[in-house]
């Protein structure tokens, strides 16, 4: 007996049917509160829905009964692993719309928070999708490790672990404590020996080898109409980089490669983050070594009251292209307040990604697009 | 929900806290490797130094929560070695992070698959009472409108030592339960019921049981305000 | 990063406008599955952003020459509308951003649905349909995507009243309180 709605399935003489399993909006995977419905065939998957919303937390029509930049708190809890970028990414978009010049100073100290936020980013990362591999726990906590170490220089800096509300519109919010420049250096000096300890462990384990090459491929033609931004994108071969094309801030002035892989699938996803990494700390050496010393806030207006008009700002986040599109009307609060989410963009492919996979193979794929429920459901 | 009462006899002497011996004789036992005690004591103390917690991670109390368990802040000294993915098998809930109302039914159905005892710290202002983004037509103004909370923790997010701090308290609170007045042993496992979505908003809107509208401040009745021009 | 021009798309679709104060281009009805066709042809093949902006009927004062030729100000009735605003760049030339807008009524607001031609615009185009209510012709799988199934309103317009949670502001105290009492500040 067979419940009313399952389909059953006639193969080489035997009833079988098709099973639907809801991994719902709490499981092990820590990724958050994100539910995938599945329709599998054995083992295999056949369909795949996902459903948002379960943090909805209605960000964007909060914004738009409050000043400007008291929505500045706000964009830390989108992405709440890289509060730095969200923050930059607002004071872009804002800047534009009132024409602010931001100092020397603190354009270098913003490449440097925004990459040192990248390196939080990749690391937890890679520490969560090994986790979701099978590997419970310690390659997580050697991640967690590093993490720690950067999480005490923004505190320092800006007060706050994770939400650090740090960037204002025209510069920073106040300039790093006496000797931070020099802590930063030791941890950037001290990163690539840990990412060589790291890689030697994990890139050429015969398990991660095999689990992820050839799982999750996503093409380069359907990529780049997905709207997919970020490593993921680079990971299917297109050289798409917002720091090299948009060049916003000053890096222009830096020197660093942009690594993009060949086929697509979880393993080159995993290699981009890691060589990304590497590159980050390339840019942190030498945004370290040419840091003038200067103001750190622009001539900022008293009261935030741009004409109206619109502008759309977007940054290279870890995750992806994040962009913030603003209208203003000439009151002291937004019109319309958007925030372009790179993590609910790149979920556009889940679905073609997992057909005909494995349902295991279903959460590492999920693993390796990086999402982030904060941003998803905004 | 049926009710099923059982009935304890106990046979307790006296119940002031303290051993029944006079620390003579007590002292002389535990040299001879006897201790003596009553079976509160240590019937509390298994349970509190053994909090097992259910990894429910919503929003952005979770990382703070994960790195509470991560080896520099290391939840597993103070008893909470594993966190286990299924409620069935868990004690504790910490409710970390923004409870919306598209998820409060699923966080009510898994207190009620949680076997007694079970204890909720409400982690971080969001499941205390909507944190930041209160003004949200999807945000539960906090988890007790629902579910009895043990203990509440401030933060946006708190800290991991905080993290750690609440679990003591916790602890505190555990080693402090009388066993006679033990729900579970009374009214057998809570359950509560499970609210349901409607066009407008969730049916009931809280949970009349536990939580009961504050009075408003302005001395008028429960009403909606009317909205003056801004 | 170097501009992508609307000149070419103007020549080839003149019935499509352009606005000057905001920088986009007003697609006219039915227009815009055809225009975004023609732009994927010429190499605008990412669509960064999809989102829709509510405006609710308001006055506006205008500055116009009368048939007396003097300048004066007239008030007239804008009616409401919603727009549905999309960011295009091309990754292959490496050039953007260009807006498009699709314009449409506050009641039975309708669009095109551009999924077909750009796969990026599925998933905000099912959220502009969940928070404003806008209907997408064409639209692969339009469904509630943020809020649950069963839910009714449409919660990003600017006419839209919570539904009411007891929450009042916090207990006035000092200065406030004060100023409460004279009847200078409401809750």
């Amino acid at each position: 007996m067979v419940a009313p709605n399952y389909e059953l399935i006639e193969q080489d003489g035997l009833e079988t049917s098709l099973l639907e399993v809801s991994m719902g909006p709490h499981h092990p995977s820590t990724h958050g509160v994100f539910r995938m419905d599945v329709k599998l065939d054995g083992e295999t998957v056949v369909d795949l829905k996902p459903v948002f919303g379960y943090l909805h937390r209605n960000h964007e029509k909060l914004a738009e009964n409050m000043s400007y930049l008291a929505n500045m708190p706000f964009t830390d809890r989108l992405d709440y692993f890289n509060s730095m970028t969200n923050n930059w990414a607002y004071a872009l978009a804002a800047e534009e719309l009132v024409e602010i010049e931001v100092p020397e100073r603190a354009e270098y100290l913003r490449v440097i928070m925004a990459e040192l936020t990248r390196l939080v980013n990749h690391v937890s990362l890679v520490g969560f999708f090994v986790n979701d591999l099978g590997a419970l726990g310690t390659p997580l906590m050697y991640a967690f490790r590093e993490r720690e170490k950067i999480l005490d220089l923004f505190e320092e800096a800006s007060g706050a672990r994770m939400m650090c509300n740090y960037f204002r519109f025209g510069g920073l919010r106040c300039d790093v404590p006496a000797g931070w420049l020099d802590r930063a250096r030791e941890v950037v000096d001290q990163f690539p020996k840990f990412l060589d300890e790291y890689e030697k462990l994990l890139c050429e384990n015969e398990i991660i080898l095999s689990r992820t090459q050839g799982v999750g491929t996503l093409s380069r033609e359907l990529a780049i109409n997905a709207g997919i931004t970020g490593p993921m994108l680079r990971a299917s071969g297109v050289a798409y980089d917002l720091r090299k094309v948009d060049a916003y801030g000053i890096y222009d002035r830096f020197q660093f490669r942009v690594p993009y892989g060949e086929v697509g699938d979880c393993y080159d996803r995993f290699m981009v983050r890691m060589l990304e990494m590497r590159e980050s700390v390339q840019i942190l050496k030498q945004a370290l070594d040419g840091i003038p010393e200067g103001e750190i806030m622009g001539k900022a207006p008293r009261v935030f009251k741009p004409k109206p008009a619109e502008v759309y700002g977007r940054v290279e986040g870890p995750k992806g292209e994040l962009g913030f599109y603003l209208i203003a009307d000439g009151t002291p609060k937004p019109y319309r307040y958007r925030v372009r989410p790179p993590s609910l963009i790149n979920l556009t492919v889940l679905r073609d990604m997992c057909l005909g996979q494995k349902i295991a193979d279903a959460v590492v794929i999920l693993g390796s697009i990086d999402i982030v429920l904060g941003e998803v459901d905004r | 929900m049926v009710e099923r009462s059982v009935e304890l006899e106990m046979t307790i002497q006296n119940t002031s806290p303290g051993m029944d011996l006079d620390d003579m004789s007590s002292a002389e036992l535990e040299r001879a490797g006897v201790i003596v005690t009553r079976a509160d004591f240590l019937y509390n103390w298994a349970r509190g130094n053994s909090v097992w917690p259910l990894t429910f991670g919503l929003a952005c109390c979770a990382i703070e929560m994960i790195a509470a368990a991560t080896s520099r802040f290391d939840m597993s000294r103070f008893g909470s070695e594993v966190f286990r993915p299924t409620p069935r098998q868990a004690d504790l809930m910490i409710v970390s992070g923004t409870v919306t109302k598209k998820m409060a039914p699923q966080v009510v159905r898994i207190y009620n698959q949680m076997p007694e005892p079970k204890w909720i710290i409400a982690m971080g202002a969001c499941a205390i009472s909507g944190g930041p983004f209160k003004h949200g037509y999807n945000v539960l103004k906090g988890i007790d409108r629902y579910l009895p909370v043990d203990v509440y923790l401030p933060g946006c997010p708190p800290r991991p030592e905080a993290v750690l701090q609440s679990l003591n308290y916790l602890q505190e609170k555990i080693k402090k339960q009388d066993i006679k007045t033990d729900p579970a042993f009374i009214k057998g496992r809570r359950q509560y019921p499970v609210p349901e979505f409607t066009g407008k908003d969730l049916e009931p809107p809280y949970n009349p049981d536990l939580w009961s509208p504050p009075e408003n401040p302005n001395g008028e009745p429960n009403e909606p305000p009317k909205k003056t021009a801004a | 990063m170097s501009e992508l021009s609307h000149e070419p798309l103007l020549k080839e679709f003149p019935d499509a406008r352009w606005d000057e104060a905001f920088g986009a281009v007003i697609v006219p009805e039915g227009r815009a599955r055809v225009m975004a066709e023609w732009l994927l042809k010429q190499g605008v093949d990412y669509c960064s952003n999809v989102t829709g902006v509510d405006y609710l009927e308001a006055e506006v004062k205008e500055k116009i020459t009368n048939d007396a030729g003097e300048e004066e100000t007239v008030t007239r009735t804008e009616p409401g509308r919603i727009d549905v605003v999309y960011h295009l760049y091309s990754m292959r030339d490496q050039t953007g951003p260009l807006v498009l807008k699709q314009r449409t009524g506050r009641e039975n607001s309708q669009a095109e649905s551009l999924t077909p031609v750009w796969r990026s615009c599925e998933l905000q185009e099912r959220e502009v349909f969940d928070l404003f209510g806008v209907d997408f012709k064409g639209h692969p799988d339009q469904r509630r995507i943020l809020m649950w199934d069963e839910y009714e309103d449409h919660p990003m317009r600017k006419d839209y009243t919570e539904p009411f949670d007891y929450e009042w502001e916090p207990t006035p105290h000092d200065e406030i309180l004060e100023k409460h009492k004279k009847g200078k500040v409401i809750f």
